[in-house]
């Protein structure tokens, strides 16, 4: 027997494969992983006065080394990086503590709650970022009459205008608008506990906070990892509350600057200064390198050590 | 691979661009057509203008010539028209932002040249210097407007507190100090959140009394004046003894706060520039007038920062470019700068007619043109070529001057630093 005969024995090409998984493919490459790859590709170029000539990593050394990019850059990241610390330290929580008084079976009006809650993460951030601006504005402002109502008000200032306070103003507001977000993905998660789960530790004895750390957070912190991964990835992809407060220079005095506001002026220039292609794409590789580093710290330390329970 | 690639980023980006910018404006492409002229323009706030009143003017005189005004958004303008251009969809006359934005275009082959046209020996040199090539032979684009700073004050305010305009430096901060004790009334309306003001209304507007206009912005291009010197130094120390004059807040305070503060009657001065005129004119219903920058005697020279702001050109690849020429010569003409000057109070015709504006605050303005010395801004012309950018660099730094986070010596310091890495005659 030839190979070719064994060959005509096999089966016809799949191509209801090809006409189901087609379009979404090319969609998918199209939209996604050319633009992807050709960003890496032109970080790699360097263009002067419409000439463009193969540098290999130059951009991303003079990124890192060079004084002038090298400050915006750390301090870019630098930024980011708390801005991320108060979204898990502040966001994640609130929404955990939301989600369990929410799945409450003593609470009324809960479905109000929700929906309450998880309103302004449907709202454009523009929208958020002009609402708090003229909240907190110390001209217009209620919140400098609503701080001294409650006998707080010399602690009021004008946040977002100060250096100290700028970038945690904005993450806070940005805490404020998705909080939503853990809270439902938490929430739909507790809701799945079966009740004789719980209702065993009851009869066991457990007190309700005894129910809670030993019985429904274990359950849950699958949930919650893959609530932290998404708030970095978020986060590191931030740009547009800081852009529609703060503007692309990002001030005072860079304070509020992140990742996506830092690549902004470098591809597309602000005001006189002028946009480059390249070095934008290497701004852009490396934050999709910082996200993919920390993605993959977190699938390879985080996720695969946490325990699924299948009821 | 790379080395088969290394030639076509560039293309590859304008064919992207291409059939992006061929779905999206194809629209604009029917402007072309035939006998008309299409205009593209950053200014969508003036499109009735020009198609109520300075498009019918022209067809007056020449009836023959469609006229379409097609504004994008400011923010959006630069990117669209250099899409459009790429794609070849571009009108046929192209308004031209000052310096390196336009000289870009005309380098790139995108903006005819336009030496032997007419209407350009209406404009003086300092005018047309905003669109010429770095070796003063090619001028690409003729001038149509500029803006001018100063401060506005509102006058039933000064009535009330008895004061006067002020004319010198010590005048002005008695001025304020009078408004800060005797008054509830704010002294000076500007915030420092959106940066800009500080380093556009106030380092370029007081400056150039400091560093005699153009002179000092010549010395600094020349590299025989540095950002560290006396001049320099001495506008960031003004600007830092106006905190105390500003609201409560000012760090948060946006500039369309401080609009709002001035036209509610909240402030007394608003550092401005001249097209802030228009908004006022709505909103205030108060009278307001104008002083330009205060001197440090009275005797001394003013000088004043009448920024060239807005050119027109024409489109290299227009089909219709002798048509596009006879529009341009007529916007050299004294009709379309007293049309155009009363039309849009604060944008100031570039052409060196004499011509009658009917709004009190701009023929103010206006007249400051006799009385001081013109210059235009010092970060716009090739000072913001390299990195570390220098305007954006004084905006930053002016904002922390005024905040009290930075010293006016290390305002400069850092500012000089930045030219000096990349600015030859600043080495």
């Amino acid at each position: 027997m030839t190979p070719s005969n064994q060959h005509d024995e096999k089966k016809p090409f799949p191509w209801h494969l090809v006409f189901f998984l087609g379009p979404g493919l090319l969609i998918y490459v199209v939209f996604s992983v050319y633009p992807l790859l050709d960003t890496l590709v032109l970080s790699l170029f360097n263009e002067q006065q419409g000439q463009s000539s193969f540098v290999g990593l130059q951009n991303f050394i003079t990124l890192v080394t060079d004084e002038t990019w090298s400050q915006a850059f750390w301090n870019a990241l630098g930024n980011n990086f708390k801005f991320f610390a108060i979204h898990m330290l502040v966001q994640n929580p609130i929404g955990l503590l939301l989600a369990v008084l929410l799945s409450s079976p003593k609470l009324r009006l809960s479905g109000t709650y929700r929906t309450l809650i998880f309103m302004p993460t449907m709202l454009s951030v523009v929208i958020i970022g002009f609402v708090w601006q003229l909240l907190l504005s110390p001209i217009w402002g209620i919140s400098e009459n609503f701080l001294y109502s409650i006998g707080l008000g010399q602690y009021f200032d004008a946040w977002l205008g100060k250096e100290s306070s700028a970038l945690i103003t904005l993450a806070f507001i940005s805490v404020w608008q998705f909080v939503g977000i853990p809270m439902m993905l938490i929430y739909a998660t507790l809701l799945n506990i079966p009740d004789d789960i719980v209702d065993a530790s009851v009869v066991d004895g457990a007190n309700s906070f005894q129910t809670f750390w030993h019985i429904k957070l274990p359950l849950i912190l699958p949930t919650i990892a893959m609530v932290s991964i998404l708030t970095f990835v978020a986060n590191f992809n931030a740009f547009e509350l800081i852009y529609a407060v703060k503007g692309a220079l990002a001030g005072p005095d860079f304070s509020t600057d992140l990742m996506g506001t830092f690549f902004y002026r470098t591809f597309f220039g602000f005001q006189l200064q002028q946009g480059s292609a390249s070095m934008g794409a290497a701004v852009a590789t490396l934050m999709f390198l910082i996200i993919l580093v920390g993605v993959m710290l977190f699938l390879f330390f985080i996720q695969r050590r946490i325990q699924r329970f299948q009821f | 691979m790379f080395n088969v690639r290394s030639a076509s980023p560039e293309t590859k980006m304008a064919t992207k661009l291409t059939c992006l910018a061929a779905i999206l404006l194809s629209s604009t492409g029917i402007a072309q057509a035939a006998n008309g002229l299409s205009i593209e323009s950053w200014r969508s706030d003036d499109a009735n203008i020009w198609s109520d009143v300075i498009i019918p003017a022209f067809n007056k005189s020449h009836p023959d010539t469609k006229v379409n005004f097609a504004p994008t958004p400011p923010t959006e303008y630069n990117s669209a028209l250099q899409a459009k251009l790429k794609a070849g969809s571009a009108g046929d006359l192209i308004t031209c932002r000052p310096f390196d934005t336009a000289l870009d275009l005309y380098k790139d082959g995108y903006l005819a040249n336009l030496n032997d046209l007419n209407g350009l020996k209406q404009f003086s040199d300092v005018a047309k210097s905003a669109w010429v090539t770095d070796d003063g032979k090619d001028q690409f684009c003729m001038p149509v407007a500029s803006v001018i700073h100063g401060f506005v004050y509102n006058k039933e305010i000064f009535k009330e507190l008895n004061l006067s305009v002020p004319k010198t430096r010590d005048e002005f901060f008695k001025t304020l100090d009078t408004i800060k004790s005797e008054s509830r009334y704010i002294p000076l309306a500007m915030g420092t959140a959106d940066q800009w003001e500080a380093a556009t209304m106030g380092f370029q507007n007081i400056g150039p009394n400091y560093w005699e206009g153009e002179k000092g912005r010549k010395a600094l291009l020349s590299g025989k004046e540095k950002l560290t010197d006396k001049a320099y130094v001495d506008t960031w120390k003004e600007l830092a003894q106006w905190k105390p004059y500003l609201g409560r807040g000012f760090e948060a305070q946006k500039y369309s706060d401080s609009q709002n503060l001035f036209t509610l009657g909240r402030a007394a001065i608003y550092p401005a520039g001249s097209w802030d005129i228009q908004t006022f004119n709505n909103q205030a219903d108060f009278e307001f007038g104008a002083f330009p920058p205060p001197v440090a005697k009275s005797e001394d020279t003013c000088y004043i920062s009448d920024h060239t702001d807005m050119g027109i050109g024409i489109n290299a690849s227009s089909t219709n470019k002798e048509a596009a020429k006879i529009f341009l010569n007529w916007m050299a003409s004294k009709e379309f700068a007293t049309l155009y000057a009363n039309a849009v109070p604060g944008f100031f015709p570039l052409s060196d007619h004499q011509i009658d504006i009917k709004d009190p605050v701009a023929q103010e303005f206006m007249s400051w043109r006799q009385q001081c010395e013109s210059t235009i801004r010092n970060s716009y012309q090739i000072l913001s070529r390299g990195t570390p950018n220098l305007e954006n660099q004084l905006w930053n730094v002016s904002a922390q001057v005024i905040n009290g986070t930075m010293t006016p010596e290390a305002a400069a310091k850092e500012t000089q630093e930045g030219l000096e890495q990349w600015y030859k005659p600043q080495q």
